[in-house]
């Protein structure tokens, strides 16, 4: 495991949460943490395999969350000063003063053990940021040539990285240092023919770990650079689809961003209670239905976590100082459970969260996130190969492109990088402007089959958007490739009117 | 350290042959609630200081918050060592020269939890109102105020405040769900009651529920709808894209015919209520813009004239690739019909039969080439027969362009200031009019209520 960064554990971190929890406890906060957080990220941008955008940005605050006389009050603040810290303690209490009057529902929070002091650093091998900037540069420029020497018309490169350290201290006596280090390298391919155009990007997805994935740990950049070009160029000659109902197998570069959506979402609690419901929605899945409700169908198993090794959710202890931990959130197709924070599973009577709190950044005020939420494979499952092989005439569907779905996570329609044609269980080239569209319980409970643990990827996103002011959060999703029957296909064209 | 001083220093300890330095001062307040009750709030400051760095056409960015002056030494040189270690920019230009603002010396300006001082009591009268009436509120309430300040090695030096507010009203009973919002500047604007009221207005017209299948509709597209659809058109129009075959704009450029009602979709950074930044203001380079064009002045712009493309983004270097007028994107859009435009009640009472809707969601691009967009109605989708409003429907799927939409529109409405309900995260200066489509596609019904 790395040392949590040497820059960051030299600030006057206990010193700084003393100074806040101490006049949050003098102004008669029932409850009080606070955070002190650094964020450095850089983004890397290629054109045709020149520099575009170099940012690197470094972020650095603090903030102080109260409840006082049950109401939530937060502020946050730069400077580094124990005034200041205990300023922002004050402004907090204020703000929750100034809020109490217009507040009905009292905030308690689920208890939680008081965990001590604890360190956490997340699983990775080498720094992003101990690289210079120009290696970086370098390899992406190598990858865009190499697609550009393969006949592409253009090639957009780019390169995020994180590197998140967080200090939490709460009146409870938990005290948590914890590092995140998290990468996204992506490349799409263009190309342009005759007044059409086509992209296809590349299918590894944004991983918890270091600048090592870039060079073989993890993903082969390589082997999929290789097949990119003439895949391309057949995705931009083949036939349109004819819209109807087809047997889809769906691979995990793709179904991953369906289960964000239509589970992963929709078993968040905040949002089955309403507290989303004016910004990002509600959700079907309401308390009512917990064990009650065949979300899917009989093979689908969903676990929600924050604890899987390179998850991008993954971390030690939640921004209420909860530790993380694994639950099941459908079992055997039954839904089972939800993803809370402190305050969620209190009101609904639960024991205990299940760390689902973070916060994007030392502004913003932690709200319920999305954990790792990952369908389990079947032990000893099929291949993609033989999921494909059961299917007489259908579609297998390879990363993702386009989501939308609605507000209570009922419909949903999406895109994808590249759909091949099945007829009589073999793959028989590509098609284009496919769509697929669907309600939430329909899908599911049509899926036939999970491939085996040979087919599971780790998938994910770095900008899950929830809440007001909004928040992004990285999250992964695992999942195998799967099969499911009778899924409604939309030609992209038809639907413009064409 | 003031910001101004924090730009001085900064190009003080620059050693390449140019720089740029941006010091933004930040401010926030924001109040949310659900089910009559506030959920979460708070105020917020942050400070960040970005270096430009540009060594013979080769750039560096680095950019941190809460930098004291004790950090710059090492924030210019981390810059400069990029711009050593990187290749010449493809939009590398002359930076421009010499404007000073007036106002370069002011302080930041600020906002906190006051600024709710008024608003707050009102929501509250809300809640009140709404518990009476049988329903619940839900929404958000937010403040930001921003003062850059902008300087450059070539004697730029540029201020700006920009405040931004917005207000989302979400109104539930039972039955119904109804929303409406307002962008403002300073919160002293809005009409609280008002707003209360026309909620309470469209709950009641929910109280007869009709089930409608998928089909194209004609549709009476509500202006905060027209925002979302033209911000993303709008967000689209990069030049060089479409300069290089990737864009729907490949296929209609500037000259090209979108509509055959004379509309005009345009910016312009001093319009009344919508003040943006007059100047280029750019933290890093990328597809539509060029840090080489920080502080170039930026001017009314129409991107739609008379129904014709009559313009797309375009920095200097865009420009230069393709010919056209340098017209950099400005952080408002406007639309307008012919003069004269109705109200919204005017072309619902001239309706025989079509939906009408509240706002759009969840929009996103399916198909590039022809800007085909996918997303859900929300919050009420209201069916007129002969003129009235009879009730409200389901929601729907639509897959739309809104380029394709253009041309199929048939009647304009009067323009107002409106709040895009989708992208207000990321922009909130818009003023659109109601557009009646005649055929707008309702691909699917989604069951959400």
């Amino acid at each position: 495991m790395h040392e949590i960064d040497p820059a960051f554990t030299a600030l006057p971190l206990r010193v700084l949460a003393d100074a806040a929890l101490s006049r949050a406890r003098e102004l008669g906060a029932s409850h009080a943490d606070f955070r002190l957080e650094r964020i450095r990220s850089q983004s890397l941008r290629l054109k045709d395999g020149a520099l575009e955008t170099s940012l690197e940005t470094d972020d650095i605050g603090l903030s102080v969350r109260v409840v006082k006389d049950g109401t939530w009050g937060f502020a946050s603040g730069i400077d580094l000063t124990p005034e200041a810290a205990a300023g922002l303690a004050g402004q907090a209490v204020a703000v929750a003063r100034v809020a109490g009057a217009i507040n009905r529902e009292p905030v308690e929070l689920a208890p939680e053990p008081a965990h001590g002091e604890q360190t956490w650093v997340s699983s990775y091998e080498i720094d992003p940021f101990a690289i210079p900037s120009a290696e970086k540069v370098e390899l992406l420029g190598e990858w865009s040539r190499r697609l550009l020497a393969a006949g592409v018309d253009h090639v957009d490169a780019s390169l995020l990285q994180v590197k998140e350290n967080k200090f939490f201290a709460s009146l409870e006596g938990t005290v948590t240092t914890q590092q995140r280090v998290r990468v996204h390298p992506q490349l799409t391919a263009v190309r342009v023919a005759q007044g059409a155009f086509d992209t296809m990007r590349t299918l590894a997805p944004p991983a918890g770990r270091g600048w090592e994935y870039l060079t073989g740990t993890g993903w082969d950049f390589d082997a999929e650079l290789a097949e990119i070009p003439s895949l391309l160029a057949e995705k931009l000659a083949a036939p349109s689809v004819e819209a109807g109902s087809y047997d889809v197998v769906v691979d995990p570069s793709n179904l991953w961003l369906t289960i964000h959506e239509s589970i992963g979402h929709a078993t968040e609690l905040d949002r089955a209670l309403g507290y989303e419901a004016a910004y990002a929605g509600t959700s079907f899945a309401t308390p009512d239905k917990l064990g009650r409700l065949q979300y899917g169908s009989p093979v689908l198993n969903v676990t929600g976590d924050r604890t899987a090794e390179h998850g991008l959710a993954t971390i030690g202890f939640d921004d209420e100082g909860v530790a993380t931990q694994e639950w099941d959130i459908v079992t055997g197709g039954l839904f089972t459970g939800y993803q809370t924070d402190r305050r969620i599973a209190h009101l609904t009577g639960r024991e205990r969260s299940n760390g689902c709190a973070f916060a994007d950044s030392p502004a913003s005020t932690p709200i319920q996130r999305m954990a790792n939420v990952s369908i389990r494979p079947a032990p000893g499952g099929p291949s993609t190969e033989e999921l494909i092989s059961r299917v007489e005439n259908g579609v297998y569907i390879v990363g993702d492109k386009s989501w939308s779905i609605d507000m209570q996570r009922h419909n949903f329609q999406f895109t994808g990088q590249r759909f091949f044609r099945i007829r009589g269980g073999r793959l028989d080239g590509q098609l284009r402007d496919v769509a697929y569209q669907a309600t939430t319980t329909d899908f599911w409970n049509s899926m036939e089959a999970v491939g085996g643990p040979q087919t599971y990827v780790l998938g994910g996103a770095f900008n899950c958007g929830k809440g007001q002011p909004g928040q992004v959060a990285p999250v992964s999703h695992g999942c195998p490739s799967a099969l499911f029957r009778g899924v409604n296909i939309l030609n992209a064209l038809k639907e413009a009117g064409k | 350290m003031r910001p101004q001083e924090a730009v001085e220093r900064a190009l003080d300890l620059s050693t390449t042959s140019d720089c740029m330095v941006i010091a933004e001062e930040s401010s926030s307040a924001n109040l949310r609630w659900a089910g009559n009750t506030l959920t979460t709030n708070g105020v917020g400051r942050s400070r960040r200081l970005t270096v430009i760095a540009v060594q013979d056409g080769s750039v560096g960015v680095v950019s941190r918050a809460g930098a004291g002056a004790d950090e710059l030494p090492d924030l210019v040189k981390a810059a400069e060592e990029q711009a050593r270690g990187a290749e010449p920019a493809e939009d590398a230009a002359p930076l421009p020269a010499g404007a000073v603002a007036g106002d370069w010396d002011a302080e930041p300006a600020v906002t906190d939890i006051s600024v709710f001082s008024s608003f707050a009591p009102a929501l509250g009268e809300q809640f009140a109102a709404a518990q009476a009436a049988g329903s619940r509120l839900y929404g958000f309430a937010e403040h930001q105020l921003t003062s850059a300040y902008l300087g450059s090695s070539t004697g730029l030096r540029l201020r700006h405040d920009q405040p931004t507010g917005r207000l989302e009203l979400n109104a539930k009973n039972d039955d119904s769900s109804a929303w409406t919002g307002a962008g403002t500047r300073d919160f002293t604007d809005l009409d609280v009651p008002g707003l209360g009221a026309e909620l309470e207005r469209r709950l009641g017209w929910g109280r007869r529920r009709l089930d409608l299948p998928a089909g194209r509709y004609e549709t009476l597209l509500p202006p905060s709808a027209v925002s979302d659809l033209m911000i993303y058109l709008y967000w689209t129009a990069g030049a060089r894209d479409a300069h290089e075959g990737r864009t729907v704009f490949s296929s209609h450029p500037v000259g090209s015919r979108l509509s055959p009602l004379p509309l005009r979709l345009y910016s312009d950074p001093h319009a009344p209520g919508m003040e943006c930044a007059p100047f280029v203001l750019a933290h890093a380079s990328g597809r539509d813009t060029s840090v080489f064009d920080n502080g170039l002045a930026l001017g009314a712009t129409d991107w739609i004239s008379g129904g014709e493309v009559a313009a797309l983004t375009q920095t200097r270097h865009s420009a230069g690739l393709t010919g056209r007028p340098v017209t950099p994107a400005v952080d408002n859009l406007i639309m307008e019909g012919a003069p004269g435009g109705a109200t919204l009640e005017e072309m619902v009472a001239r309706t025989e039969r079509g939906l009408l809707l509240t706002c759009l969601w969840y929009i996103r691009e399916v198909d590039p080439q022809s800007l085909l967009l996918t997303g859900l109605t929300r919050d009420g989708v209201y069916l007129v027969e002969n003129g009235e409003i009879t009730g409200e429907v389901n929601n729907f799927r639509f897959n739309e362009s809104p380029v394709d939409l253009l041309s199929r529109v048939t009647e304009t409405g009067r323009t107002e200031r409106t709040l895009p309900r989708e992208w207000s995260d990321y922009f909130t200066r818009a003023a659109m009019p109601a557009l009646r489509v005649p055929d707008y596609n309702m691909s699917t019904v989604s069951r959400a209520s």
